[in-house]
């Protein structure tokens, strides 16, 4: 008896001196890290001469940073350890409240989209509207159809396409080349981009077909890059570097959004202001995602999307059952890829001009981002996540007030690939399978219920 | 017993090779339609690996194996298909397969062989309703009309899509899963999910059923009721089954008829009555008799 007490003691002391030492251990290789990079800097005096600053200040900021951070979430972990199975409950629990919530979200999220034209003027005028519609509006808009093109290849279909950005300029530089070529217009250039862009979609399937995971995401990845390589040397046809400018604008049924007798504003006995022209592609663009997200759902409950979603959870037992696989593969890339081209043909025809540089890997790589953050498969959760991450780097350029804190040097938009990459990692150890980590099946019998995220596969390529 | 009907598979001569490894070695034999056809032996003695020649996983590297629905075609006709490299022939009275031309997804929708895996091949993240929606793809793609007609919502697709939901249920309660139709697939009982496998094969509406060791982890009871259900399936839908199995008790109680493997080679062939009495069968599963140890130990030596 008389030993109990301090056993005791001694098993609750424990964690804390293991935790100090855990802190100490990660302030010991922060002091490491930042010795070589903080805690010198050359400068050049006033004859040209580099001087070593020291900046220690800046290595002791760092290290109890680390030392107090990792103590905290040490502390934390041990703390919700203990609370385990009252956090598992509450999440078995919550799983049947974010159906009705994703129900509720879309809803109120369509309504808002709807509106947001007329909000974003009320709110900060014409002015200020501009940059909200253009900026912020359109471009998420862009990325949430182009996450949801995405999403049939790798949510629904599980083929992980880090080359997705390819059929975005086929649909561009066809919009560009087709209306400099034959003198299209955009209306007719939209189509005909997406259909090429599936064409190349299908090109792309061919030899990949074969291919699984890690090796599939590889030749996507060169697919991507060799698209944008030729559109860097086939200068005669491209243009190479110095891109295409003067792609049409689209028209309201003919009438072009300008100053003119013949214009929008005009026709209609309205004062001319570029805000038309920015609203009327809002709901353009809106169009077109809506469209991607009603064909996606429909083609969820078809066969061939039931084929996409059967061939991610076991290939060999589709064949089984007498699924063409190359079909169901092509399919999948044929139709990503032409929602592909239609956002391509629309980003052609809004900005005017067009160069090999809007293509680059990185946009691949937030499309990918957008469609593993959002959810493998849904819709809601890919739309979530194209707001959070486009309207969160546009956001940062907002950040003005940064300023004040941090010195007038500090520009916030740099620092947004550093927060997207931590935002990733925290997201991805806090939902694992994405924002909305649920499968909605696509049939049933009498009641519709949520499939857990453990059970589906994420493919295998 | 009905061996002496016209053949639904007949396998010559199928030789497989991975390298220098012989894992099927001449193997003949026939499987009756309307039978219940065993292939037994051995731990690997190759008995998948002639499911997965059936099945077209695997390209054999020679060997015949043929196919008829309805009437058996001449044998004329037969070696005149095999001369002229076409995959199959079809008469109004019978159509011939060669299984060996056709890859897997085609002996699956037009030869309609259907089969389950050793270790299940369920869509897990799919719900059990799903899982034997996707059974019937071919089918309703047609109605869909290769998706164009589905996408704009058909009355057609409508219909068939409900007409395949209802021979889902048809399948439901015959295995006893119409309570959990609306569960995934992953979350059954592992008989359940044995079950559920045999039900998304039989909605691909096979003439040809391949189970690989159905019985394998389910207790007595399942296992009893499993006899009942292959049982069923062939009387109530005709489908002949070819079937791998360890478990003695359910291949002598319900197959017609039973071919043993050992090595590769067939080492035994006939009704369940003569295989058990075979001495060939017994030496492979038991070994040999205490008297013939040193014959095999001097012909091991050689």
């Amino acid at each position: 008896m008389a030993v109990a007490p301090a056993e005791l003691s001694s098993t609750k002391a424990r964690p804390l001196t293991a935790a100090l030492k855990q802190a100490l251990g990660a302030a010991l290789l922060a002091f490491g890290l930042s010795v070589p990079i903080l805690a010198l800097r050359t400068e050049q005096d006033i004859s040209n001469r580099l001087v070593l600053q020291p900046r220690w200040s800046y290595v002791l900021i760092a290290v109890l940073l680390a030392f107090f951070g990792r103590l905290l979430y040490l502390t934390y972990a041990a703390a919700t350890a203990n609370r385990a199975p009252r956090v598992r409950v509450r999440a078995l629990t919550t799983r049947t409240v974010s159906a009705g919530f994703a129900q509720f979200v879309s809803v109120v999220g369509l309504l808002a989209l709807l509106l947001y034209p007329w909000i974003a003027l009320s709110i900060v005028g014409r002015a200020g509207a501009i940059k909200w519609i253009d900026n912020f509006g359109i471009q998420i808009m862009i990325y949430i159809m182009l996450g949801w093109g995405l999403n049939i290849v790798v949510g629904l279909a599980g083929l992980l396409d880090l080359g997705y950005v390819a059929f975005y300029a086929v649909g561009a530089y066809s919009t560009a080349l087709l209306a400099h070529t034959f003198g299209l217009s955009f209306w007719i250039c939209l189509p005909l981009a997406g259909i090429l862009a599936a064409f190349w979609g299908v090109l792309l399937g061919f030899p990949v077909l074969r291919l699984r995971g890690d090796y599939l995401a590889i030749v996507t990845l060169a697919f991507g890059e060799i698209i944008r390589l030729v559109l860097i040397n086939w200068v005669p046809v491209t243009n190479g570097y110095a891109g295409i400018s003067g792609i049409p604008r689209p028209t309201f049924f003919g009438l072009p959004f300008n100053a003119s007798d013949q214009g929008f504003a005009a026709f209609f006995g309205l004062e001319f202001t570029p805000l038309h022209r920015l609203i009327f592609l809002f709901y353009l663009i809106l169009a077109l995602a809506l469209l991607t997200n009603w064909v996606t759902l429909r083609l969820r409950r078809l066969p061939v999307g039931r084929a996409w979603e059967a061939l991610r959870e076991d290939e060999i037992a589709c064949r089984s059952l007498g699924i063409n696989t190359t079909n169901t593969k092509l399919t999948a890339f044929a139709i990503g890829a032409g929602f592909g081209g239609f956002a391509g043909s629309f980003f052609a025809a809004r900005q005017g001009f067009i160069s090999p540089e809007s293509f680059t890997f990185i946009e691949s790589a937030v499309v990918l981002a957008i469609v593993v953050l959002g959810g493998m498969g849904s819709q809601i959760g890919v739309a979530i996540a194209a707001i959070a991450m486009i309207g969160g780097t546009e956001i940062l350029r907002e950040l003005d007030w940064l300023k004040d804190i941090f010195g007038p040097a500090f520009d916030p938009t740099q620092y947004r690939m550093l927060i997207f990459g931590l935002a990733m990692v925290l997201v991805m150890i806090w939902k694992p399978r994405g924002l909305i980590s649920y499968r909605s099946p696509s049939i049933f019998l009498r009641e519709k219920k949520k499939v857990r995220a453990d059970l589906v596969r994420e493919g295998h390529g | 017993m009905s061996t002496t009907a016209a053949p639904l598979l007949h396998v010559e001569h199928l030789t497989m090779r991975f390298g220098g490894l012989v894992a099927i070695d001449d193997l003949s034999f026939s499987a009756a339609r309307g039978d219940i056809t065993a292939i037994i032996g051995p731990n690997g003695a190759g008995k998948t690996t002639v499911f997965n020649c059936i099945t077209g996983f695997y390209k054999p590297s020679c060997g015949r194996m043929l196919l008829s629905h309805g009437q058996a075609l001449a044998d004329t006709d037969i070696d005149a298909l095999t001369a002229s490299g076409a995959r199959c022939q079809t008469l109004p009275t019978g159509s011939a397969f060669l299984l060996e031309r056709m890859p897997d997804y085609e002996i699956a929708a037009q030869a309609r062989v259907a089969r389950t895996f050793q270790n299940i091949r369920l869509f897990a993240g799919m719900t059990v309703l799903e899982n034997l929606i996707v059974a019937q793809h071919n089918p309703l793609m047609v109605a869909s009309g290769w998706t164009v007609g589905g996408l704009f919502g058909l009355q057609r697709y409508r219909e068939a899509e409900a007409k395949a939901v209802d021979r889902a249920q048809l399948w439901l309660d015959k295995i006893g899963l119409t309570e959990r139709a609306d569960d995934p697939a992953g979350d059954l009982p592992y008989g359940a999910q044995r079950r559920l496998e045999i039900a998304r094969a039989m909605c691909s509406d096979p003439v040809m059923l391949c189970l690989d060791e159905p019985a394998a982890g389910l207790n007595p009871r399942e296992s009893s009721d499993l006899k009942q259900f292959l049982r069923s399936i062939r009387a109530e839908h005709g489908t002949s089954i070819l079937l791998i199995e360890h478990d003695m008790s359910v291949v002598m109680e319900i197959s017609d008829h039973v071919v043993v493997l050992e090595y590769g080679r067939k080492i035994s062939d006939g009704p369940p009555e003569h295989v058990r009495n075979d001495p060939k069968v017994i030496a492979a599963y038991l070994g040999v008799e205490d008297e013939e140890v040193e014959k095999v130990e001097a012909e091991i030596a050689t």
